[in-house]
């Protein structure tokens, strides 16, 4: 079924109205070795069951493994509601809604979720979200860079304990804008990011700083120091958070004295299952003074002719329907569906349960650092104050291990040791609420086994 | 629906005027058509002191409730100031877009390089012209 709601004669109508033959020829200005031609490598349609049955065996091969990874998406529990309430017709739409008359519901969702997360970093405004977290932090570096008028470089110092995908995503997307780049190094025991590595940027025109807490390794950073050189200093400061921490630590509104500029992080622990990598949620919030510079879509409460409450998009002048290539994005917008969910998350879960699952999964992860660092040839990498994820060296390489352990039903972490070379067999672990103590000891058992046999061999 | 175009100012196709003060600064605003056109202003970013424009250069926004819309410099020169007042009212730059709504003040690379541009009576006819 074709799902082109005009007719042959439709199309013929218009052509003729503009005066062309054909649809090809409104194509003619793109050089032809630009066009894409044909597609490749396509197979035949399947039916819906051929389908089905191919994507019933595919997700078989995956099993359901006991997860200890992390590294930048956590598997929490999510209440039934959650999805119950977000897959009703009412609500279950992806799409931003520009209708504010027939969108009211959809539109207070909107607010309540920005309510929530611009609470929750102690930020005083939210957008209405972005695709995801690394994303968002590409988009927070493009936004500083407008909203600090006076910095002419464009230098966005960046630590090298920020996810490797957020760093590799954010010079993707704003490295061909003329946006340098320049990489600050971790301290080798503690796995922080020391004050001192910054001081060669010392004098120099910085525009941004970014800190994100916890760090990759679940290291906590100190982050008041870091906010505070950074507005010294004279750069605007980017926060990357966890939401599911901001239950027990200090909002990024609060850091040093007068907190950051722009918070930005990956939503999907407020209610979205792990799922291939996405689709996630990203968010962003900011101070008043930054908020003509926010990409994205923002909701506002008014009130009608009535004097009644209503909801509307505020503040799009600058976004790209209408400031076309002018705008302050041409690649973002508004993840309606899974905003919804982490809305509804928040809401089920309030301050205290947000926090009991705070507390529980860094009570798990330290268990698990504890049962694993008993294992002869595992340790851990850094001492200090961590959150839900620890970074764990082993004797031997970690590809071949996480294999074993794999053959025996556990994803066992994320192998680090390609994004950090430096740090020898890195393996990233990471337990949240959904670990018992018998899971923690299953992963015990196995990975001691599994080094212990590498070993004989 | 007619607007005011003072006799003394320069203009420019993009809607700017300027103006040549005694001290050999030179004063720039959008003009009563373009605040017109645009409708309530909501926001105004002017240029930092100190920047250097070139001749037709992006180096200011105004924002309605409608449309963010590039403002540009008629001359090249160097932003001696912005006009701060419009922070907090920027619906100046509609009561009074020749007067209290101007958006920056600079010093021209050239002197005499806003005698090039359009006089009233040639942004009149470029008004009518134009109009639809």
């Amino acid at each position: 079924m074709a799902f082109i709601p005009h007719t042959a004669d439709d199309v013929r109508a218009m052509l003729a109205t503009i005066g062309v033959t054909d649809i090809e020829q409104l194509f003619d200005e793109i050089p032809a070795r630009l066009r894409a031609g044909e597609l490749h490598g396509i197979p035949p349609a399947a039916s819906e069951m051929e389908i089905g049955r191919l994507m019933s065996e595919r997700a078989a091969a995956d099993g359901s493994p006991l997860n200890f990874i992390g590294a930048g998406a956590y598997e929490h529990h999510i209440p039934a509601a959650v999805w119950a309430i977000t897959t009703r017709g009412e609500i279950y739409t992806a799409y931003t809604p520009y209708q504010a008359e027939a969108s009211q519901g959809t539109l207070q969702t909107i607010y309540e979720f920005q309510t929530m997360i611009a609470s929750l970093t102690g930020m005083q405004v939210s957008n209405a979200s972005l695709y995801d977290g690394a994303s968002a932090l590409a988009e927070a570096c493009l936004m500083a860079v407008r909203a600090h008028r006076r910095s002419k470089s464009s230098r966005i110092l960046m630590p090298r304990a920020v996810h490797p995908t957020y760093r590799k995503c954010a010079a993707a997307i704003a490295g061909n804008q003329n946006l340098a780049f320049e990489e600050v190094g971790f301290e080798a025991r503690s796995g922080q990011t020391p004050i001192e590595a910054l001081a060669r940027w010392e004098g120099q025109d910085v525009t941004a700083l970014v800190i994100q807490q916890p760090n990759f390794f679940g290291v906590l950073e100190d982050v008041d120091a870091l906010t505070d050189w950074g507005h010294r200093h004279g750069a605007l400061v980017i926060a990357v958070v966890n939401p599911t921490s901001l239950a027990v630590l200090k909002p990024p509104g609060d850091w040093s004295e007068q907190g950051v500029d722009i918070v930005v992080g990956e939503g999907q622990p407020l209610g979205v299952p792990l799922c291939s990598g996405g689709p996630y949620v990203g968010f962003m919030t900011t101070r008043m003074e930054h908020v003509r510079q926010m990409p994205g879509r923002i909701v506002g409460r008014t009130v009608d002719l009535d004097g009644k409450p209503g909801y509307t998009l505020t503040l799009q002048a600058r976004e790209q329907h209408i400031r076309r290539s002018k705008a302050t994005s041409n690649i973002c917008t508004n993840q309606g569906l899974l905003m919804t969910a982490a809305t509804i998350y928040m809401a089920l879960m309030g301050p205290q349960g947000l926090e009991r699952v705070a507390t529980a999964s860094m009570a798990r992860t330290a268990e698990l650092v504890a049962a694993l660092t008993r294992i002869k040839g595992v340790e851990a990498a850094f001492g200090g104050a961590r959150f839900h994820e620890a970074l764990l060296r082993l004797d031997q390489p970690v590809a071949p291990v996480l294999e074993q352990l794999a053959r025996r039903g556990i994803a066992g972490g994320f192998d680090a040791s390609a994004d950090y070379p430096e740090l020898g067999n890195a393996l990233l672990v990471c337990a949240t609420e959904t670990k018992t103590s018998g899971d923690i000891a299953a992963y015990a058992a196995a990975l001691g086994d599994t080094l212990r046999a590498a070993r004989a061999a | 629906m007619s607007s005011t175009v003072p006799a003394e100012l320069r203009y420019t196709k993009s809607h700017e005027w300027i103006r040549r003060e005694r001290d050999g600064s030179v004063t720039v605003g959008i003009t009563d058509h373009a605040q017109h056109a645009l409708g309530d202003l909501v926001f105004a970013e002017t240029p930092e002191a100190g920047r250097t424009l070139k001749v037709g250069e992006a180096c200011a926004v105004v924002e309605s409730v409608k449309a963010a819309s590039d403002v540009y410099s008629p001359v090249a020169g160097i932003v001696t100031t912005g006009n701060a007042s419009l922070a907090d009212a920027p619906e100046k730059i509609n009561s009074d877009p020749y007067g209290e709504g101007w958006l920056f003040r600079l010093t021209p690379a050239d002197p005499a390089s806003a005698d090039g541009l359009l006089d009233a009576g040639a942004y009149a006819r470029f008004l009518e012209e134009t109009a639809e």
